[in-house]
């Protein structure tokens, strides 16, 4: 799906979290939001999500504004930077959890749920997990899960909040190339938050870098990550990807 | 110890550095013992020898005439009015200060803390000033054939101002610490508001809304200042159990005043048994979670 950001603008009472920003995410890619904190790549995303409705300014899924679209009817597939998997259910519950919650009509019968959540514990290779607790699995593990929860709803696209943030860093690497399958198999326009700017630039196709100030995170550059490299747009974007 | 051993070690000296001497300990254990006996155990003996001075038939023939029963019911059905009103106003009141942000936050949080602070009797007189008879909506109430003060509405609203931060104090810190991130999940995987309730909030703070819901209980089916000043004490209409409890002594009956006692007693040690085996069962479901 493509996603079209249109002069979005975001603030909480008197604080800018985002100056207007305007991007273009092309079917299928596989984006970077980097930048410091502050930047405004998080509410960026959760915007995206419909998590935040923006203070000004239009989006738009395929040509379609999106704007008031409400969260449940993005169908986002969302992860969370702590996962924020299920306490209480098991990890086949948690998966199940977006099937179930749909409206009677279009709920896919329990043998079917059985079935998807099987193929998408194989898809995170995990497939004896099932019957855990979120409490008993790794960082990594759990942030499989999380995952495979997102991809449970058939999203339209697959949003996550700086994925591999609280892992160690072998884990990291084999997660992003996890993603980075993922993500080629399922052919979903994704779109990561990160600080990380080797994480952005070796897992991206399309780099966006961010910037924040008083007046509200800006985007500096957008590109491949070559090109970003080759030439920085900005004396920030110079600073921050050499740091 | 023995006396060849090249160096003669004292365990004393080798002490964990972070902990008192054995002296100070032990005397710190004793305080803490004879405090507990002296002002909560002896009391409750009393309690229970008073009520059984004369003999079971006594105890259990006062608690069986007609003024006593009827204090005991009425305990137990303002109990049943007002903890589940109060639950539910609760989770109100921890989920908005929890969840959202918004103007006069922190005046909320003081004000679900205002009955800790405020004295029951001016609760009590509160309530009457509002609803007596001499006020205009009381006035309009008894007019209307719906009396509150020195009737049964006016009981529940005391009991439920004594009671209402139970609940909200329990859940708040238990909400705050949980986030609002699986709440958020669950809406980004197309539950509704109320399903994300019912599924994933309502689950996560189970056992603290249980734990609050005890001790809402323990203290509504005990409250005395406040109920007194709307009851008007009415034997065997408006008198709940603590109320009784005190007219019985004020006229010397002893056996029926104490055996009163020791019934309120047993219903709070109930509650507080209920209190304990919940936390236990809790702990296992911790545990079982770990497990693996």
């Amino acid at each position: 799906m493509q996603i079209e950001i249109d002069e979005i603008a975001k603030s909480f009472g008197s604080t800018t979290a985002l100056h207007p920003v305007s991007l273009s995410i092309p079917s299928g890619a596989l984006v970077a939001l980097l930048g410091p904190s502050g930047s405004g790549k998080t509410t960026l995303l959760r915007i995206l999500g419909g998590l935040e409705y923006p203070t000004s300014g239009r989006v738009c899924f395929d040509g379609q504004d999106a704007t008031g679209l409400s969260v449940q009817d993005r169908r986002a597939g969302f992860v969370f930077q702590s996962y924020a998997l299920f306490r209480h259910m098991t990890v086949f519950e948690n998966i199940a959890y977006g099937l179930k919650a749909r409206p009677r009509a279009s709920r896919p019968p329990k043998a079917e749920i059985a079935r998807r959540v099987t193929r998408l514990l194989q898809l995170i290779q995990l497939p004896e997990i099932g019957p855990r607790y979120p409490t008993q699995l790794s960082g990594g593990q759990r942030q499989r899960v999380a995952l495979a929860r997102a991809l449970a709803i058939e999203p339209r696209m697959l949003l996550l909040d700086e994925p591999f943030g609280a892992l160690d860093a072998k884990v990291r690497k084999e997660l992003r190339q996890g993603l980075r399958d993922i993500h080629d198999e399922t052919g979903l326009t994704t779109v990561f938050v990160t600080h990380d700017q080797d994480e952005a630039m070796e897992l991206a196709d399309l780099v966006v870098v961010m910037s924040g100030s008083q007046a509200g995170g800006r985007i500096e550059q957008v590109g491949r990550p070559q090109d970003i490299r080759a030439r920085p747009a900005t004396p920030f974007v110079r600073d921050f990807i050499t740091a | 110890m023995s006396d060849t051993a090249p160096f003669p070690i004292r365990p004393a000296r080798f002490r964990n550095p972070t902990e008192e001497t054995p002296l100070v300990r032990r005397l710190a254990i004793l305080a803490a013992v004879l405090g507990l006996a002296l002002l909560v155990f002896a009391p409750l003996l009393v309690v229970f020898a008073e009520a059984l001075a004369k003999g079971w038939l006594a105890a259990v023939t006062s608690l069986a005439s007609r003024d006593a029963l009827s204090a005991i019911k009425l305990t137990l059905l303002i109990a049943a009015i007002s903890v589940p009103l109060n639950a539910a106003f609760g989770i109100a009141a921890a989920w908005a200060i929890t969840k959202f942000d918004f103007r006069g936050k922190a005046f909320l949080i003081t004000l679900i803390d205002l009955p800790f602070s405020v004295s029951p009797v001016v609760a009590g007189l509160c309530i009457v000033l509002m609803f007596g008879t001499n006020s205009l909506l009381g006035g309009w109430l008894v007019a209307q054939g719906f009396p509150v003060v020195f009737a049964l509405p006016g009981i529940v609203l005391a009991t439920m101002f004594v009671t209402f931060p139970f609940v909200a104090r329990e859940l708040i810190p238990v909400m705050i610490e949980q986030g609002r991130a699986e709440e958020e999940a669950a809406l980004t995987l197309g539950a509704s508001g109320w399903r994300v309730f019912r599924t994933v909030t309502l689950p996560n703070i189970r056992w603290a809304l249980l734990y609050g819901v005890l001790l809402c209980n323990a203290r509504a089916m005990g409250e005395f200042g406040a109920v007194a000043v709307v009851s008007g004490k009415i034997r065997g209409q408006t008198a709940t159990m603590p109320i009784t409890i005190e007219m019985l002594y004020n006229e010397y009956l002893s056996v029926a005043a104490f055996s009163m006692a020791a019934l309120l007693t047993c219903l709070a040690l109930i509650t507080l048994l209920l209190k304990t085996a919940l936390e236990r069962r809790h702990a296992d479901q911790l545990s079982a979670a770990h497990r693996h």
